[in-house]
């Protein structure tokens, strides 16, 4: 039943990303009202999903890949929601919305939803340190994406060779200080995040933790090269992208052997 | 009631003839040499058009001989390159006209102010009644819609508009951006308005003649800055505007490299419209440095207008749609009216109860 709930918000962002590619293919780019709201009633549904799915559980629903991408995707939207219109990101919805659309294909398509068999008790430390630690995921696929529309505008800035899209993308600067901003923030909760992991109790694969920490090192030497002037622009944006691509490996790796160990 | 538009424009008449029917006539004057209910002038420096509403047919000459009511010549020598539309035709005109479709640059905005302009001018003369007052206001509607609809007034055509264009798609908002002028000729003198106007404060003007360059940055509300100096300014400034007569380039990756470094986060903006060009090519290659010459920034006006271009179809559906439409209410209109007149009780006068 819930599922349905989450193949209605894939729709949504499917809408989303067709609209998009529809508009570019017209080669005219309207303001983005209809991707907003298409990823607005998709993260309505999300939402819906994830609480069906919690109140089933009786806990945070991410105890199997499936809920973790499906959590990671609403995490994404819910940054966008609110990141989106705050900053006033033209087309960042339309970057937005195919990310989303990965992330819960993904979940939906592939055999990971397994469950369990007996219900295992919560452990509220463990869930919020897996849910902080997922919600800073969202906001570092947001400063990828934000990488991303980046790399897109320099590239037709500094070849000359101007698209549609150009006259649509944010300003380079804005863009750069919304990364800065998203890592930041994304940072700030990953730091807490892992830092609730060592109050979880359970003693955490060895693995897991040394990649959590590497994560963390990459991130905060990328804000550290920023805040020292040590990185052009264009190369931050390309590390948030890394930074991301990372960022998904680790949670794959994490969720892979969390099965394997069955951590309550 | 016939509802008509005759025109010359930049597609059937060079500027000479264009110029012998320009500024002669006013609305007014039309309406009362011509027997016009309602008349509305259109001139710009690419037309001369007359819309108007009659009871009876008038020909072009008639339009034509009022046009050019100050002259002594024959009106029949110039009846060729004249225009007519009538009823839709005539509205389908309008509407491709407020909406730039019909400009030598296509999707340009300026028609759209003089179309206002001239619908104010003939208001305010008596000249337009509730039917041009109905199409105009939705010319203006439609010219919205269009622009807000399709990109067809995306992208920046002419040099000075082209430098703004990039440099707002690079630094946002302008206010904070520090310009330096180097060289003080007439187009850098353009272009750099062109930023004034949107919202660079500070500015630099240098020239090898510091008196040029005084006399600049006076007009512009900047500093002067010795030729000498001008360089060190580099490590400041945001954008670069180059127009001077050197032989040689005068900015080079090798001076320009070190500066860069205490600059790693701010992007520089160059634009070269020297010929030859003062900035070496190779500039470009440099990380956060976006250099444009003058081919480059031309390039950039023709990508503007092909994608402005293929705009159009786009641009024609809205239009057509409104033009059904309007031509649907006014006939409704009219209808209304003339069981009005066939039944004196009804008293009020249905267009301009629609109006209301």
């Amino acid at each position: 039943m819930d599922r349905y709930f989450l193949i209605a918000s894939t729709f949504c962002f499917l809408a989303a990303v067709v609209h998009t590619v529809i508009e570019l293919r017209a080669k005219v780019f309207r303001p983005m009202r209809f991707n907003f709201f298409a990823i607005a009633l998709g993260f309505i549904f999300q939402t819906a999903f994830l609480w069906i799915r919690g109140q089933e559980l009786g806990r945070c629903p991410i105890t199997n890949l499936f809920e973790v991408f499906a959590f990671l995707a609403w995490s994404v939207a819910l940054v966008y929601m609110l990141v989106g219109p705050a900053y006033r990101l033209s087309l960042m919805g339309a970057f937005t919305a195919p990310l989303v659309l990965l992330l819960q294909g993904f979940a939906l398509i592939a055999p990971i939803d397994t469950r369990r068999s007996t219900t295992i008790p919560a452990n509220s430390w463990l869930e919020f340190h897996a849910s902080m630690s997922l919600v800073a995921y969202g906001v570092f696929a947001l400063a990828c994406i934000a990488g991303v529309m980046y790399l897109l505008q320099e590239r037709q800035l500094k070849t000359h060779h101007l698209h549609s899209i150009f006259y649509h993308l944010p300003p380079l600067t804005n863009l750069f200080a919304v990364i800065t901003r998203l890592l930041w923030w994304g940072f700030a909760l990953y730091t807490v995040g892992i830092v609730s992991g060592f109050f979880t109790g359970h003693p955490l694969p060895r693995v897991q933790v040394v990649a959590a920490i590497a994560l963390w090192l990459l991130y905060a030497a990328i804000l550290q090269a920023r805040h020292l002037k040590w990185l052009a622009p264009k190369r931050v944006a390309a590390l948030c992208i890394i930074g991301f691509s990372a960022a998904l490996a680790l949670l794959w790796g994490i969720t892979f052997t969390a099965e394997l160990h069955r951590v309550p | 009631m016939n509802l008509f538009c005759i025109g010359l424009s930049h597609h059937t008449a060079n500027v000479a003839t264009r110029e012998q029917f320009a500024g002669n006539a006013t609305a007014e004057s039309i309406a009362r040499q011509a027997g016009c209910a309602e008349t509305l002038v259109l001139t710009t420096c690419n037309r001369v058009e007359v819309y108007a509403v009659s009871d009876k047919r008038i020909s072009t000459d008639e339009i034509a001989r009022c046009l050019m009511a100050q002259t002594n010549r024959n009106p029949h020598n110039y009846a060729p390159p004249f225009y007519r539309y009538e009823d839709n035709k005539c509205v389908q005109h309008l509407f491709r006209v407020a909406s730039g479709l019909d400009s030598m640059v296509v999707g340009e905005s300026e028609i759209f102010g003089q179309a206002k302009k001239a619908y104010e001018s003939a208001r305010t003369s008596g000249a337009v009644g509730p039917y041009l007052h109905r199409l105009f206001q939705r010319a203006f509607r439609v010219a919205k819609q269009v622009r807000t609809h399709t990109d067809i007034a995306r992208g920046a055509v002419s040099v000075g508009s082209v430098a703004v264009e990039l440099a707002q798609r690079i630094f946002g908002k302008l206010s904070e951006c520090k310009v330096l002028v180097l060289g003080a000729g007439e187009t850098s003198e353009r272009t750099t308005r062109a930023l004034v106007s949107r919202g660079v404060i500070d500015l630099r003007v240098s020239n090898r003649s510091l008196d040029r360059a005084r006399e600049l940055a006076h007009t512009v509300s900047g500093r002067a800055v010795p030729f000498d100096d001008w360089v060190a300014q580099c490590r400041e400034i945001d954008i670069l505007l180059t127009s001077t007569a050197s032989d040689m380039p005068l900015l080079t990756a090798q001076i320009l490299a070190p500066m860069l470094w205490e600059r790693v986060d701010r992007p520089l903006f160059i634009i070269d419209i020297a010929v030859p060009r003062n900035v070496d090519p190779s500039v470009n290659d440099l990380e956060g440095v976006y250099l444009y010459d003058i081919d480059s920034i031309r390039s950039v006006a023709e990508q503007s207008l092909a994608l402005r271009r293929q705009q159009v179809a786009a641009a024609e559906a809205i239009i057509a749609d409104h033009v059904t439409e309007f031509v649907d209410s006014i006939s409704r209109g009219l209808n209304r009216l003339s069981r009005a007149a066939e039944h004196p009780s009804l008293g009020e006068n249905p267009l301009r109860a629609s109006e209301l």
